[in-house]
């Protein structure tokens, strides 16, 4: 994972008020995506992994707001961007295909057009033909069959909506494409086919890409490196490998653990504890409340992310030196 | 007696054939896990509102108990709601919004007499609640936005064993539940199985969860059932093509096997055969023949109490 | 994400009484000002003589205090808002007349929503041709302007009663509740809790009451009072127009009769302006509740604070 860093995210915070205070949907995330490389964001639902990328992107809309952070893009600091500079290089620069994307598409507009749409609302007009080639060229991009050109959204299946939408996310050519569970919707077999059209387009373009999910089997299949997010704070970053050969962080564990595999039958392994209320998120660890091997410490003070492999960051005090053995 | 039986079943909306010749049968001892899987609109929650009686077969009969589902009476069907219970997908639409969580366990104390008196159903709800790993009746007191989609369906799971039903048809129960707390939920199913003595439907759309607790599986695929057996033997070891394809297509958890080749699926219109002749796979089926296209083929057995309906087994039936 | 902490629960209450979507301030607010008129009514009669209402109990024409008519008589304390054109007294004929135009729109609303509340349950429950005639006849009634027919009627019918007056209205008040009611009942039929209902073995009129009603509470009380706003403009259209109940006060009569004495020519701008303000004071109080009442059904509209 040694590429050039595209896109710097430095203590990113995003939060929603609500009458009874703010919910920090995304508390203090940082991390770097590297160019050409896939990062998975994963965590449960109300995790904050899609409330981060917004942040990123700049999309949070009222009563959400971005209390802090920073993002770089290629060194350029996106947060410093006036809203008009910001428009043109969002889809230019980061591109989105957002949850439920397929089910987005204008009904009463043809496919081609929504195309052309995205690209002459970033790049002025274009000449009649000169569009039709470019589409046809995104269409076999990503695996379309030219006969769609004219067609709705209504006439195609799940697979070819979601393709679709994977062609107007690299039709202004990205450098970083967000992907947020683009394939969850989809049956298996068809979750497979987009899957690897959109990891032959990330390698056809080299682009760098995130992507948001909850599936940790598609996670192994498809990223390079796994953020694993817990109440809007990131716990543990490492390589692929590394999280699933020896996750660090007790949540990462669990996570992990709780794959059903498809090759040995194992006993279930359940895990309790409440998740704490997110207007007032308790002092110390985010995760204290569930966690299997909570020390004193962790509840005084949240333990801050340190190296405990090369490439493998984690927050948790059990990898602190002398920890280790008062927790075993 | 089987506790569940269903017969030549055809279920057909217009012209498109949702559920084709089903046969099915749960046995009444020991009780089991059958999972129902398949992709949607393979007509899995098709047969999951025939067993529970919210539409009726076009063909064919389903028996529970000895008693004909199509010509029961009011009487008779109270009695069957009583012994076939459901807990669906959606944890949060299953609950009135307007009442409090008590209100789901109210409704079955009340309608089917479950207890009589005030403290004799506490105690039915405290052990309702305990079978599931609840504790405490303040959550009961709670509205259904107060709990997690976990804890919701755990009150579900709650309110079925209450009845104390033979058969609890779960329509994906854990699909919108998260991963880390999905293990509780298929806890409890196991759990009530094997204490409870009740035998489950278990529709998914997640070969992982049904290997993991599935004692027989049936795969259909479009209305018509490709493979069935033991949930083991038929997941670790596919017969039919499309098995084969789907079991392939579930990804691994594991980065260092990673998905070999890439499948391509066939355009769109020749996807879906409405015809009720021919395998409905034969579209995208790399192994086809001519004959596939003329005939259904029937479930051939391939291995002990497994079959797969496919052309490709049939000779094994003189073999085996 | 939503459970909360063991100790939590004294701010979770403070959190839930904030959060009580009842107590909207719209809602509010249009509650009080219809209040505020009733209570004019009712509490007017006792401290106001309602007799004032009859021909002749005044001097004809006489401003309201601190003005001047064109003779050039100044408004006395005996009549505060000033007489009319036969010398009956503002204030009583508005104390006697407001309630009366409030009566109509709140029984033909009641009737219209008992008619919609029965037709669309047995539309959604029924089914087949049951459903089918419900429907047709409902979407047919819909496109037929109501004031053309009323006119009609009550031109044939002459003088009537408030109450009747209520109930012709009301025939052109049940198409809407009724497509509403069929529509939610179909689509919780579907719903996950209306099936596990019948999985309880509930029966379908508990299915109805029990837990279908509840959740159409907003709805209703929405419809109610919208149907109770086009009830009132139907009326005082009518009224204005001359029709509908000849010596019973309502704002609508007044204003027909101050168009029809010329008030606006004699500059008497006491006579149709204070029925006109109370009839605007009245929509606006109206609109607010339906406003309100939104905001309780589609949570969405709910601002943040």
């Amino acid at each position: 994972m040694s590429g050039r860093v595209v896109l710097q995210v430095r203590d990113l915070k995003v939060y929603y008020a609500t009458p009874e205070g703010d919910v920090r949907a995304c508390d203090g995330v940082t991390f770097d995506l590297h160019a050409g490389e896939t990062l998975g964001l994963v965590g449960e639902s109300g995790s904050g992994k899609s409330t981060a990328t917004s942040g990123v992107l700049q999309m949070v809309t009222p009563p959400g707001r971005i209390a802090g952070g920073e993002v770089f893009l290629d060194g350029e600091d996106m947060l410093a961007l006036d809203e008009e500079t910001l428009r043109g290089s969002r889809w230019q620069a980061l591109a989105l295909i957002p949850q439920g994307a397929m089910n987005s598409l204008n009904p009463t507009m043809s496919i081609s057009a929504q195309i052309a749409d995205v690209i002459q609302t970033h790049t002025g007009r274009w000449p009649r033909a000169k569009m039709r080639e470019r589409v046809l060229e995104l269409f076999q991009m990503v695996g379309l069959p030219a006969r769609i050109h004219d067609m709705y959204p209504h006439e195609l299946s799940g697979g070819m909506k979601q393709r679709v939408c994977i062609a107007m996310a690299i039709a202004l050519n990205p450098k970083v494409i967000i992907a947020d569970e683009a394939t969850s919707a989809l049956d298996v077999v068809v979750q497979r086919v987009v899957a690897q059209t959109m990891a032959r387009v990330r390698d056809a373009l080299g682009v760098s890409m995130i992507m948001i999910g909850h599936d940790m089997g598609l996670m192994a299949q498809m990223v390079d490196r796994i953020a694993v997010m817990y109440a809007g704070k990131i716990v543990e970053i490492a390589g692929v490998q590394e999280m699933f050969a020896r996750p660090a962080h007790p949540y990462s564990q669990i996570l992990i653990d709780s794959v059903p595999s498809l090759t040995e039958r194992q006993p279930l392994r359940i895990t309790g504890g409440i998740t704490h209320d997110p207007r007032n998120p308790p002092r110390g660890c985010i995760f204290q409340l569930r966690c299997p091997k909570v020390m004193d410490r962790c509840r005084a003070a949240p333990p801050p992310m340190r190296e405990v492999a090369p490439g493998q960051t984690v927050a948790c005090y059990l990898y602190d030196e002398g920890a280790a053995d008062a927790a075993s | 007696m089987p506790l569940l039986e269903i017969r030549d079943v055809w279920k057909r909306y217009g012209d498109v054939v949702a559920v084709q010749d089903l046969n099915l049968t749960v046995e009444r001892d020991p009780a089991s896990i059958v999972t129902i899987a398949g992709e949607s609109g393979s007509g899995k929650s098709t047969l999951a509102n025939l067993v529970l009686g919210f539409t009726k077969a076009s063909e064919g009969s389903i028996t529970f108990d000895g008693m004909d589902l199509a010509t029961a009476g009011p009487a008779e069907l109270k009695e069957y709601r009583r012994n076939v219970q459901a807990v669906f997908q959606d944890p949060f639409g299953v609950y009135n919004p307007f009442y409090r969580i008590q209100h789901v366990f109210d409704m079955v104390i009340r309608n089917f007499g479950l207890a009589q008196g005030r403290s004799a159903a506490r105690d039915l709800m405290e052990e309702g609640l305990n079978a599931v790993g609840l504790y405490g009746d303040d959550v009961l007191r709670k509205y259904p936005h107060q709990l997690s989609g976990g804890q919701r369906q755990r009150i579900m799971m709650a309110r079925a064993y209450m009845v104390k039903p033979k058969l609890i048809v779960a329509d994906e129960p854990v699909s919108m539940v998260d991963a880390s707390l999905r293990a509780s939920i298929l806890d409890v199913m196991m759990k009530l199985r094997d204490e409870g003595g009740i035998s489950f439907l278990y529709i998914t759309h997640d070969l992982s969860t049904a290997y993991q607790i599935g004692d027989r599986i049936m795969l259909f695929y479009q209305g018509t059932v490709a493979e069935q057996g033991n949930a083991v033997d038929v997941i670790s070891n596919p017969q039919h093509p499309y098995v084969q394809l789907l079991v392939d297509s579930v990804p691994k958890p594991d980065p260092n096997d990673r998905w070999v080749g890439e499948i391509e699926l066939p355009a769109e219109e020749e996807m879906r055969s409405t015809s009720a002749a021919g395998c409905r796979f034969y579209p995208r089926c790399p192994v086809r023949m001519d004959r596939c296209r003329e005939l259904l083929p029937p479930l051939y057995p391939v291995g002990e109490g497994h079959r797969a309906a496919c052309f490709l087994h049939e000779t094994q039936r003189t073999g085996a | 994400m939503s459970e909360v902490q063991a100790g939590g629960t004294k701010r979770a209450r403070r959190f839930n009484r904030f959060d009580n979507p009842w107590l909207n301030p719209k809602l509010l607010i249009g509650v009080a000002i219809l209040l505020t008129i009733i209570l004019l009514g009712l509490i007017g009669r006792l401290l106001w003589d309602p007799d004032l209402v009859f021909t002749g109990s005044a001097m004809l024409r006489q401003p309201p205090v601190g003005f001047e008519n064109l003779r050039g008589q100044a408004g006395s304390w005996a009549n505060p808002l000033g007489t009319e054109g036969s010398g009956r007294d503002m204030l009583a004929l508005l104390i006697v007349g407001a309630p009366n135009t409030l009566l109509i729109g709140a029984v033909a609303s009641i009737i219209g929503m008992s008619l919609g509340i029965f037709l669309g349950f047995t539309a959604g429950f029924v089914g087949g041709r049951t459903d089918d005639v419900i429907r047709i006849l409902s979407d047919v009634m819909i496109t037929i302007p109501p004031l053309m027919v009323l006119i009609v009627f009550q031109a044939a019918l002459g003088d009537v009663s408030l109450v009747v007056m209520a109930f012709l209205i009301s025939g052109f008040l049940w198409q809407s509740p009724t497509r509403l009611i069929r529509a939610q009942v179909l689509s919780m039929r579907e719903s996950g809790y209306v099936q596990m209902a019948q999985l309880s073995g509930a029966s379908t009129f508990s299915i109805m009451f029990r837990e279908m009603m509840p959740n159409l509470i907003p709805y209703l009380f929405g419809s109610f009072i919208a149907n109770a706003t086009t009830a009132i403009v139907t009326a005082v259209g009518l009224e204005t127009l001359g029709l509908g109940p000849q010596r019973i006060p309502t704002l609508g009569r007044i204003i027909y009769e101050a168009i029809n004495s010329a008030a606006l020519l004699q500059n008497m701008w006491w006579w149709w302006g204070f029925p006109t303000l109370l009839l605007a004071v009245m929509f606006v109080a109206l609109l607010l509740i339906n406003l309100g009442l939104d905001e309780i059904s589609n949570p969405r509209l709910r601002k943040i604070t």
